[in-house]
């Protein structure tokens, strides 16, 4: 029925929930990384989401694009526990429901993300907003008695380097240009070690060097991580992309390379209307 | 490592740490040593009004922990420092002992006065010093904790909190004015006769009373430092500026926003368990919601958001209030009114940072002159 469908093993019983401890190696044998499967969500009869199937391949450069009210915030509010789906399922490997898990239980467990709008810790410099979003207990006894070690210390060196920020990591984030927070937010992600990473719009308002950055930079990360990157920029999306999903009124329209969906009629149709 | 980490890099809290250390000297000599005729001579009423402005700075920093540093607007701190001193104040009751009008051994004033026959249930214990202090601590703390888990939970955050703060003092209140609380209901419980077996009126208990507070003061400065300059410190600045942005860093929000609020409501309690003892009555006008304001202001007055501040606040407010009181006694709440209003119109950072301001200007003239 759906061309896209390659469902999830169900044979594989869903493990335990409680503080999820995603400390043992995700069961990826199937393939994906992520499983969405038949989601949808409604807001006051509105349906944001309708039936949507989504899967995202282990170290994959994904980028999905669509019109306005497509559902690419929703759908990633689902993916990280901000919303609930009414319907559908969402794993994260084979084993781990992520229905059931909250934000933070989600954000500790690998799956980052970046918000549209460049959300750093102001007052904090670039050093400690890196320090915050470092992997590791996260309680609050733990944080207010012990120190960071050195191999966190080290990989916020490493960090650092990546998002080119080496040089300015005691300046207070607040100052920092526009380009250079959204970098700062995708380095943070990158301090929580995640398997998936899921980025807002990463070039909005960025000249177009920032730009060319900050492609290189999600190049990059891509194989080691999975990215998903919703982006309008489609100069932007043709530069980075290896696989698109296009996304019209809550489920997916088409999904292939940039230039099979740009040829696609009925992208074309949403697109630039009858 | 860890003095400079709380001490070296905080000069404005050196400062103010070290002018309490100062007083704390200084005001015991001044009143006990030098003789009363002499200019020098401190008076027992000055010493009983600096212990209570020391008491006032304690609630004001508790307050400025939560407010300047989680962004959680409490118009409620008020209860939690009346309950502390409730529990100060009921221990106080018990050692009264036989030396009431009525005479009773067992039950105070109030109570036989109502034709009570025994002692409340919750009464019991009180006449031990340390179950009182345990008290002073547990009651806000778990108090703080209910409220706390509930509203964080429901993530009820900046004016509808403090809304639901200030209906909860307002209840508290309420509660406590009913004579069948056990309470002593509008008079609160007073005539208090001694402390720890020294005489309450004793300049030398007045002393001790002062320097205890003083000691509180310093001790929770410090401690609210180790809080807000570890890492969990951060995590707390970091929900204040972007609570969602921290969420999705993996903490959880409300967990930290809980346990900085009970301990925040634990300061709160033993500033007012130091209060009663040298104002020497508790009573349920201490809920009012009023005072919970009154309280907000001092912290923005004095800048929050840096815990020397609120402690700047709470005293230059009070030393005002003092001031102005004895001259138009009713009066008081135009210029309070007016003080929080020009605050926050002009001097957003309080006292502090107008002293910041200044000194910022003053350098980069310097660097003007010398180009």
């Amino acid at each position: 029925m759906n061309p896209f469908k390659h469902a999830r093993n169900w044979s594989t019983k869903a493990l335990p929930v409680k503080d999820p401890n995603f400390g043992h190696p995700l069961d990826t044998s199937h393939g994906p990384i992520l499983y969405v499967e038949d989601v949808s969500v409604s807001f006051d009869g509105f349906k944001a989401l309708n039936n949507l199937n989504l899967y995202i391949d282990e170290g994959e450069l994904r980028c999905i694009i669509g019109p306005n009210g497509a559902g690419k915030t929703t759908m990633m509010d689902v993916i990280t526990g901000k919303t609930k789906p009414d319907e559908g399922s969402i794993y994260f490997g084979q084993q781990i429901n992520l229905r059931e898990l909250s934000e933070h239980q989600i954000a500790r467990g690998g799956i980052g993300r970046k918000f549209q709008k460049p959300t750093v810790f102001e007052a904090l410099s670039v050093y400690e907003n890196l320090e915050l979003a470092t992997a590791g207990n996260k309680k609050f006894w733990f944080t207010l008695t012990r120190e960071l070690t050195g191999e966190q210390r080290d990989r916020i060196d490493e960090v650092l380097h990546t998002i080119g920020l080496a040089q300015s990591r005691f300046n207070s984030a607040g100052n920092l240009s526009h380009g250079q927070k959204q970098w700062l937010e995708i380095g943070m992600l990158l301090m929580q070690s995640p398997r998936v990473l899921l980025v807002d719009e990463p070039v909005a308002g960025m000249t177009g060097e920032e730009t060319e950055r900050t492609a290189e930079l999600l190049t990059s990360l891509a194989g080691k991580h999975s990215v998903i990157v919703v982006e309008h920029d489609m100069a932007f999306v043709r530069s980075i992309a290896r696989k698109v999903t296009v996304l019209h009124q809550g489920s997916v329209l088409a999904e292939g390379s940039m230039d099979q969906v740009q040829s696609d009629p009925k992208v074309v149709e949403v697109y630039l209307g009858e | 490592m860890l003095t400079q980490r709380l001490l070296t890099s905080d000069k404005g809290g050196m400062l103010v740490l070290g002018l309490i250390a100062l007083t704390c000297i200084l005001v015991p000599i001044l009143n006990l040593a030098v003789p009363e005729s002499s200019p020098f001579h401190v008076s027992t009423f000055a010493v009983t009004l600096l212990g209570k402005f020391l008491c006032y700075a304690l609630l004001a920093l508790a307050l400025d922990l939560i407010w300047g540093y989680a962004g959680i607007l409490s118009l409620g701190h008020g209860a939690f420092f009346a309950l502390g001193g409730y529990a100060m104040g009921m221990y106080l009751m018990r050692q009264i002992g036989d030396r009431g009008k009525y005479g009773d051994p067992l039950l105070p004033d109030f109570m036989v006065f109502l034709n009570w026959q025994e002692l409340p249930w919750y009464w019991h214990g009180f006449d031990m010093f340390w179950f009182a202090a345990l008290m002073i601590v547990l009651v806000p703390g778990i108090l703080a904790w209910v409220f706390g888990w509930l509203a964080f939970r429901s993530r009820v955050t900046g004016v509808y909190f403090a809304i639901i703060t200030q209906a909860l003092t307002y209840a508290l209140m309420l509660a406590f004015f009913r004579n069948e609380m056990g309470f002593g209901g509008n008079n609160g419980l007073t005539d208090f006769k001694d402390i720890l077996g020294f005489s309450i009126t004793a300049d030398s208990t007045r002393i001790g009373l002062f320097l205890a507070s003083g000691i509180a003061l310093m001790l929770a400065y410090l401690a609210c430092r180790y809080i807000v300059t570890s890492r969990a410190g951060k995590v707390i600045v970091s929900i204040r500026d972007a609570e969602s942005r921290t969420r999705f860093s993996g903490y959880q929000v409300e967990s930290y926003k809980l346990w900085l609020f009970v301990f925040s409501a634990v300061l709160a309690g033993i500033a007012g368990a130091l209060y009663v003892p040298q104002v020497g009555i508790i009573n349920p006008g201490e809920f009012s919601p009023l005072n919970s304001i009154e309280l907000v202001v001092w912290v923005a007055t004095g800048g929050r958001g840096t815990l020397y501040g609120a402690i700047v606040g709470a005293f230059s407010v009070n030393y005002g209030k003092t001031v102005f009181t004895t001259f138009y006694p009713e009066a008081w709440l135009f210029p309070l009114g007016l003080l929080f209003v020009l605050v926050t119109l002009v001097l957003p950072k309080g006292l502090v940072g107008l002293i910041g301001r200044f000194k910022k200007s003053k350098s980069t003239s310097k660097q003007e002159e010398q180009p």
